[in-house]
């Protein structure tokens, strides 16, 4: 036979360029939904009928002050989360994640209060703790071959020991530095937050547009124009209203104790946010990532280091808990025994109801931010409506169900697509 | 031989056991390029061991393989895939959760800096498809896991040709799939071969092996009992040597 084929005077529908209007935009996203990858939509329309649920049954919900408490209730549960979005992938769980955030926070703590170490150092000791146990855990599970689940739930029954032990007598080491009690205590000047807004939009158009261009310039499909205006615009809004809300007053005693501008927290989350987006989506540490989640024996003969990746995974999440420990202290001013024990359920919760999959390989980071304010929008408004903690843990416990049995049952449903 | 080309694989005297078991005999094989050469014989005859062996996975214990006609040691796999040597495997290692391009690029992928460089990377999966008139997928970010089989097989066997491998290695390439979908698969398989690589494929459906194959190699209980030319034999002459009823280790090419 010969080397050459017949000439080729169609080219096939891949390499065309296709439209791209907003209609192609709208069934793409259709196929996408009728596969079984609901991603964050379910949580979304769930935080919207949370919301307003909650405005209508009780007003003050609805209030900037509680709008600002959110967003520091929220942040360590959503830190927290981001975390365990990597182990997840890997279909993977790190069941000690709160109580590494636990041991981060009383060691932070402890080297202020007991040792007196400034807070930059408390601040390393912490991280470099978290990374430890991260890399103990990946060690563990890579090379020893112990399941996550047994590995971390040992852990999480001996770092509360080792939390009692750090913390000792007393049971409560209060923190007391300005620059940690600032992280979720203090917020931006009015102006700086309408900086941040500014930032914050202009840089999701040109990242999109840029990214538009790109792909133009190769002759490749393109969301459509339109479709980035309308994104940038609907961030646009929502960003300006929340902007608005959170530089009002909103101090119960404005004269004695003035309150307003963005929490210091919001851009902390934003700039975590977009690292570890970058991570997943764009790097090459990413893409294996997903891969090893996916189809772990695919990735291994594709040369791909199982066992790197799955140290490294827990060594992100655990170094994570080490930051969302420092952000609870700060939160908290204090650190005592109990600290995270509970958090890290409500962590998962928040993932797998943003859209995370506890099976492996599908779940995005911005799932953290999404199915942490669902989380934290339960917790604060059955708070205010004057629920007891344990009818909280319930409901929570319900949502964490539901979200999982979507999961399962849409996985169940591309599986049945596919073959 | 009466064959102008060498052989761009070949093993000689290969051998291989497992404990008590002698898997391989002193298997000699060889694969030329530009020909599909087919790998038949029937359950536990060896051919897995073999493959396993050309791809490094799972070394030979005796034997010499030389490569473009220099003398190499497959004890890994990163060696064969150096070599230019790939498998695609019959259980296809593709991940479902990735796209076309992503799973073509798995493990190599293209990278601008720290960031992926996609653009790259689908413009080069696109060409490499057309190369192979490949029409039958609509989108190259399609997930895997809403493609059919023969699609899926069809990624699997474009994968080894984005890199510039030399031998091709294709197990039971067709085994699940459909007719009209067997029939796309075989013709890129040809084109493989048409393309100036060596491919080997393993089959136990001799009617995709005459369609398809120039030589046929016939592995019974750990030997190679015959090498045979396609065009010079007929299938009833090929069942008889896979089921032992012929044994003579006959040249015949």
């Amino acid at each position: 036979m010969s080397q050459t084929t017949n000439p080729q005077t169609d080219v096939p529908k891949y390499m065309q360029k296709q439209g791209n209007g907003l209609s192609q935009s709208w069934a793409a996203y259709r196929t996408k939904i009728k596969s079984g990858d609901m991603g964050s939509m379910p949580a979304v329309i769930g935080l919207v009928v949370l919301v307003a649920l909650f405005s209508f049954l009780k007003p003050v919900f609805f209030t900037p002050l509680n709008f600002a408490n959110f967003f520091t209730q929220a942040a360590v549960v959503v830190i927290l989360a981001m975390g365990l979005i990597f182990v997840l992938l890997l279909g993977e769980i790190d069941l000690s994640a709160g109580v590494t955030s636990g041991v981060a926070g009383s060691l932070l703590a402890v080297s202020m209060a007991k040792w007196g170490y400034p807070w930059p150092v408390a601040i390393a000791v912490a991280m470099i703790a978290g990374i430890v146990i991260g890399l103990c855990i990946g060690l563990l599970v890579a090379k020893v071959g112990i399941p996550s689940f047994v590995v971390t739930l040992a852990l999480f029954l001996a770092f509360q020991g080792l939390i009692l032990i750090i913390i000792g007598e007393g049971g409560n080491v209060r923190v007391t530095d300005g620059v940690i009690l600032a992280i979720e205590n203090s917020n931006m000047p009015i102006w700086l937050g309408w900086v941040f807004y500014a930032v914050v939009v202009v840089g999701y158009f040109l990242f999109a547009f840029t990214g538009r261009a790109r792909r133009l310039a190769r002759g490749f499909a393109a969301t459509s124009l339109s479709m980035i205006i309308i994104k940038t615009a609907i961030t646009a809004a929502i960003g300006f209203a929340a902007v608005w809300a959170l530089s009002l007053e909103r101090s119960t005693n404005p004269e004695l104790n003035p309150l307003s501008g963005v929490p210091i927290i919001v851009p902390i989350v934003a700039l975590l946010t977009l690292i570890f987006g970058f991570v997943l989506d764009r790097t090459r540490f990413g893409r294996h990532v997903y891969a090893v989640g996916g189809n772990v024996e695919a990735a291994r003969r594709a040369g791909i280091s199982v066992s790197q990746i799955r140290i490294a995974v827990f060594t992100i999440c655990s170094g994570t808990a080490a930051f969302a420990g420092i952000v609870f202290a700060s939160r908290a001013a204090s650190v005592d025994p109990n600290a995270g024990k509970f958090i890290v359920l409500n962590a998962i919760a928040a993932a797998v109801i943003g859209g995370t999959s506890l099976f492996g390989g599908r779940g995005r980071i911005h799932d953290a931010l999404i199915g942490g304010a669902v989380v934290a929008v339960i917790d604060n408004g059955m708070g205010l409506l004057g629920y007891s903690a344990g009818v909280k843990l319930m409901i929570t416990g319900a949502v964490l169900m539901l979200a999982a049995g979507a999961d399962a049952l849409s996985r169940k449903r591309s599986s049945g697509v596919m073959r | 031989m009466t064959e102008t080309l060498q052989p761009i694989l070949e093993v000689t005297g290969v051998t291989k056991s497992f404990g008590a078991v002698d898997v391989l005999q002193g298997i000699d094989f060889a694969v030329l390029p530009g020909s599909v050469t087919a790998l038949v014989g029937d359950n536990g005859a060896g051919k897995s061991t073999l493959i396993k062996g050309l791809a490094g996975i799972q070394p030979f214990d005796g034997g010499t393989i030389t490569f473009e006609g220099k003398e190499v040691e497959l004890d890994d796999p990163k060696i064969a895939a150096a070599l230019g040597i790939e498998v695609v495997y019959q259980d296809l290692a593709l991940c479902d959760n990735l796209d076309i391009v992503q799973n073509m690029f798995l493990g190599r992928e293209l990278v601008n800096g720290l960031a992926l460089d996609e653009a790259h990377m689908e413009s080069r999966a696109g060409e490499t498809l057309q190369s192979l008139s490949v029409r039958t997928v609509s989108s190259l970010r399609q997930k895997v896991s809403s493609l059919s089989g023969g699609q899926r097989q069809t990624v699997a066997i474009a994968r080894s040709v984005l890199w510039n491998n030399k031998v091709v290695i294709l197990d039971e390439p067709t085994a699940a799939l459909g007719v009209a979908q067997t029939e796309q698969v075989l013709n890129l398989v040809r084109r493989l071969a048409d393309n100036g690589l060596g491919v080997v494929i393993i089959s136990h459906n001799l009617q995709d092996v005459f369609q398809v194959a120039d030589y046929i190699y016939v592995l019974y209980l750990g030997t190679m009992v015959t090498r045979l030319r396609t065009s010079e034999t007929n299938s009833g002459e090929v069942v008889e040597y896979i089921t032992g009823g012929r044994t003579e280790t006959s040249e015949g090419v």
